[in-house]
């Protein structure tokens, strides 16, 4: 097996590939058909319907349900309680690891934080299970909510995030700050943030024996098949996962949730495939979200405009039952020079689902404060905010000293300030209207995600035929997966993307790791990558040893690959075809293994990060504080990219995710009674097309010879970080009010001034 | 528990013969009254190109043309489609040809996670037929209750802008 080194100098890309190229997307036409079959379009024969009913309170017990009258209800199958349920083989609230989250799945009768499941109503149609759910009257004994955040009682988690320390520290703080020229105290507040993918989380679940076939989108198919065969006492091997196409994901289908594995219960329980999908209002509760942050700075600067001091205070809340941290402190880490920084972190508890991570978990949160927090030093500074940012550019990552595998910052704020026409920007607030007598600030940010990789597996086989086939269970959830690993997979052979059949999507496939953490492309791809060049390698070698090649005795030099055929790379005028090679050998198929995984080595030398410079314009209406955002311009630097288009559509994605951040995304909850006031998309603002500005993306070039092999670093998240902040940013710009608790609404720029 | 209010009527409401015209065929069947399109397309006909994205309403998800003008099939009960035309996303090809705002959404990549594109493009679709030649604002009008969590738009009103092009 070929296992392809990580700190290899630049793997070679093939003559002719077609990395770099905007394919289109391999799926997209049955996507725009409507062909697409997603989870909950399944409809196995026999099949029933399940509907869960959810509590209506924050905490306490479920003390009565009338499964009588849901019984009774025309159509309606069973009703699964934590009196009448499958048995489990594992606790669900058993954690093993930290991907692992406790789980509600009826095992008892408490309430722990709103939407919890507390029944399943099973029936033969839809309506029937609907109706069935409301006729089961819960009756609580309800206990008082804790939703006071961030006054709640508060503690110091052990670690934030999957496994960052909750205490970093740098140089020294305080004493930066003691002999600071210019101090800065503030802090910013973000709300808590739910995923809400519009394809809900549902699942189709089907036993045949003891093996068990599930359509659910999962953005990490082997370890939900973990998940599940520990839950219910069989091999992973008999769990099996179909999960094509996901419609969003964000970080909410990184983990098997509890109504998914409420499905599966209740297909179990009635001998029948079963369909359980969750109503919008539901997944505000069991499928994570983004924890509420109050994020303390205090930064110093001398008079020069050199930081000094960047401490960073994260209060942070986790479920009263489970943990998770928001990391918000890490862009600290990471993004501008500073002889001393310190980040620390505290929680609260609250009643509600257990966190999760979101899209740019952290850094969304962190960068939002830390870019706020920035411009308010540089107006302290009297200086230009990208000035301020270009004086204290880090020339190695600040809080370890380690140097950049790449970063090509410097370039993203050169080429984002000039395409923005940012030289033009009045350094005072409200200087600038537009022919409606609107305010317009202009404002910027940095944006950073780290170069993550995980582990993966991929298999690739050549056929007599010159076809090849390459698997690995890799997850699209519209990031275009499917099309830019099917591009790899295609180089990886030296065949044309219409030789090469790539499948993915199925836990049946080699574990391809999860699609997170802007991971996936590197992650999946070096497995691939490595797949193919163990075929070419073994194709090679066949032929190098037989007499009768034209490659026979190429030796050291060796051979390349190219369009189906191998060359002596020192006389390309002798080749020899993959079919021609494999029909002298009577060989079928020659089959490859590759694996990926992170390479100590070069995480130990290098911090890897991707990089870019976001720039915004909005207009405020002076009188009623009425807000848009009018353009946005971003530079991102990731490396190399695999399809530009593609890589495109991610940055807008996420830079309207960061619109959002700054401007719109909020779960309001109910201090009484602890539920999410605004569980619905109608309340629950995401911006729509008529929010829209007008959006540019620049690519801009960056090679790395470290991150991997293949050069990849990820786009799938850095586009909310920066973007939020410069918006903000911008708000301050236009009006000089610093708004610090997000969402901007236009209440904070009509109000009091303390916002 | 308060009384849900997406709730629908008992299920004892009496089932009708409907017939009216699907994706251009002449559609009969024993419809329930209180049955929404959108369930019966999808688990009644099996045609689950038309997604749900809301409780009622609220993301356009389940967009389709009735008598050509885009409706919320989540909205709409199936027996009241009875003497007119429905039509979904899995209606608007021609035989195996994508229609000219399926191909820009193709080529332009106005998909990416494709769970809002069939409503996407059954909302342009009825924006395009009562305006052939929208301009940007029109467009964005148009559009402003189909949801998207994955593209930002940007590619959605070149897709669209591009079909009308291509029409004109
Ligand atoms: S499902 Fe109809 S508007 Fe959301
Ligand atoms: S493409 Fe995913 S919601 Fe629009």
């Amino acid at each position: 097996m070929s296992e392809t080194p990580l700190t290899q100098a630049s793997a070679h890309l093939r003559h002719g590939a077609n990395i770099g190229q905007s394919l289109t997307r391999h799926e997209g036409a049955l996507k725009v058909t409507g062909q697409a079959r997603y989870a909950a379009d399944h409809h196995p024969a026999g099949m029933l319907h399940a509907v869960l009913a959810v509590s209506s309170i924050a905490r306490g017990r479920v003390i009565a349900l009338d499964v009588a009258a849901a019984k009774a209800h025309p159509g309606v199958v069973d009703v699964m309680t934590p009196a009448h349920k499958p048995p489990l083989a594992q606790d669900p609230d058993e954690k093993t690891h930290p991907f692992m989250f406790r789980l509600d799945v009826l095992q008892n009768d408490r309430v722990r934080y709103p939407n919890q499941p507390i029944a399943v109503v099973i029936a033969e149609t839809l309506e029937a299970a609907t109706e069935g759910a409301v006729l089961l009257a819960p009756r609580y004994e309800t206990e008082p909510a804790r939703t006071d955040f961030p006054a709640g009682a508060h503690f110091t988690p052990a670690l934030v995030g999957v496994a960052d320390p909750a205490e970093a520290h740098h140089g020294d703080v305080e004493a930066g700050l003691a002999g600071a020229a210019r101090r800065l105290e503030a802090i910013y507040e973000t709300p808590a943030q739910y995923h809400n993918p519009m394809e809900p989380h549902g699942i189709v679940a089907a036993w045949e024996g003891d093996t068990l076939f599930i359509d659910t989108p999962s953005q990490g198919l082997a370890m939900a098949q973990a998940r599940i065969a520990g839950l219910f006492g069989i091999p992973p091997a008999a769990v099996h996962i179909r999960s094509p196409y996901i419609g969003g994901g964000f970080g909410s289908k990184g983990v098997f949730s509890g109504p998914q594995v409420l499905g599966i219960m209740a297909a179990r329980l009635v001998g029948r495939p079963v369909k359980l999908v969750l109503r919008r209002g539901q997944m505000f509760g069991p499928v994570g979200h983004r924890a509420p942050t109050r994020q303390s700075f205090r930064l110093g600067a001398d008079n020069a405009g050199a930081l000094t001091a960047i401490g960073h205070h994260t209060v942070t809340a986790s479920s009263q039952h489970d943990d998770f941290f928001e990391p918000a402190g890490g862009v600290s880490h990471t993004l501008y020079a500073s002889p001393a920084i310190a980040t620390t972190y505290e929680a609260v508890r609250l009643d509600t689902g257990t966190p999760l991570f979101m899209r740019a978990p952290g850094k969304a949160a962190g960068s939002i404060a830390l870019e706020s927090a920035i411009d308010e030093m540089a107006h302290a500074c009297a200086m230009d905010p990208l000035a301020f940012r270009l004086k204290n550019y880090a020339e190695v990552e600040p809080m370890s000293g380690k140097p950049f595998s790449s970063k090509a910052l410097r370039a993203c704020y050169a080429q984002g300030a000039e395409r923005f026409g940012w030289a033009k920007r009045p350094l005072a607030p409200r200087q600038m209207r537009d022919a409606a007598g609107m305010l317009v600030g202009w404002g910027m940010g940095t944006a950073t995600f780290p170069a993550l990789m995980f582990q993966a597996q991929a298999r690739a086989v050549l056929r007599a035929d010159g076809t090849g086939v390459v698997e690995t269970g890799a997850q699209d959830m519209g990031q275009g997966a499917w099309t830019a690993l099917g591009q790899i997979a295609a180089d990886s052979l030296a065949l044309d993307p219409d030789r090469v059949e790539f499948r993915a999507g199925s836990s049946d496939l080699p574990d391809a790791g999860i699609a997170g953490g802007s991971a996936h492309t590197a992650t999946a791809g070096m497995a691939i990558h490595g797949a193919g060049a163990d075929v070419i390698a073994r194709l090679a070698e066949l032929a190098m040893g037989d007499e009768r090649s034209p490659l026979h005795g190429a030796g050291n030099a060796g051979v390349i690959a190219r369009a189906g055929r191998l060359f002596r790379r020192d006389d390309e005028s002798r080749s020899e075809s993959y079919v021609a090679i494999l029909a002298r050998a009577g060989i079928p198929a020659i089959e490859g293994h590759g694996k990926s995984a992170t390479d100590p080595a070069a995480q130990a030398a290098y911090a890897m990060h991707a990089h870019g410079a976001v720039f915004a314009e909005v207009t405020v209406d002076p009188d009623l504080g009425q807000l848009r955002v009018t353009r946005l311009v971003g530079a991102f630097a990731a490396g190399r990219i695999i399809n530009p288009r593609m890589v495109q559509s991610q940055y807008y994605g996420g830079m309207v995710w960061g619109l959002s951040f700054a401007l719109h995304e909020q779960a309001v909850i109910d201090p009484r009674s602890g539920r999410p006031m605004n569980a619905n998309l109608g309340e629950y603002h995401v911006p729509v097309n008529a929010d829209l500005p007008s959006i540019e993306a620049i690519l801009v070039e960056e090679h790395d010879a470290h991150v991997n092999a293949l050069g990849i670093k990820g786009v799938g998240e850095i586009g909310i970080t920066g973007t939020a902040g410069a918006i903000a940013n911008a708000v301050w710009h236009a009006t000089g009010m610093r708004a610090r608790r997000f969402p901007i609404t236009l209440d904070k720029l009509i109000g009091p001034q303390d916002n | 528990m308060q009384p849900d209010r997406h709730a629908p009527p008992s299920s004892l409401s009496r089932a009708r013969t409907r017939a009216f015209r699907l994706n251009g065929r002449a559609h009969a069947a024993l419809v329930a009254d209180h049955v929404l399109l959108l369930d019966y397309l999808r688990e009644g006909l099996g045609l689950t190109g038309t997604k749900r994205g809301c409780d009622g309403g609220e993301c356009g998800a389940c967009t389709v043309l009735i008598d050509g003008r885009p409706r919320l099939a989540c909205l709409t009960r199936a027996g009241e489609c009875a003497g007119h035309q429905v039509e979904t996303i899995e209606g608007l090809a021609d035989g195996g040809r994508m229609s000219p705002l399926q191909r820009a959404f193709h080529e332009r990549l106005g998909t990416q996670c494709g769970y809002c594109t069939p409503g996407m493009i059954m909302a342009a679709e009825g924006l395009l037929r009562r305006n052939p030649d929208p301009d940007e604002a029109a467009i964005r009008a148009a559009l402003a209750g189909n949801i998207c969590r994955c593209t930002g738009y940007v590619k959605i009103i070149e897709a669209v802008q591009s079909a009308a092009g291509s029409a004109r």
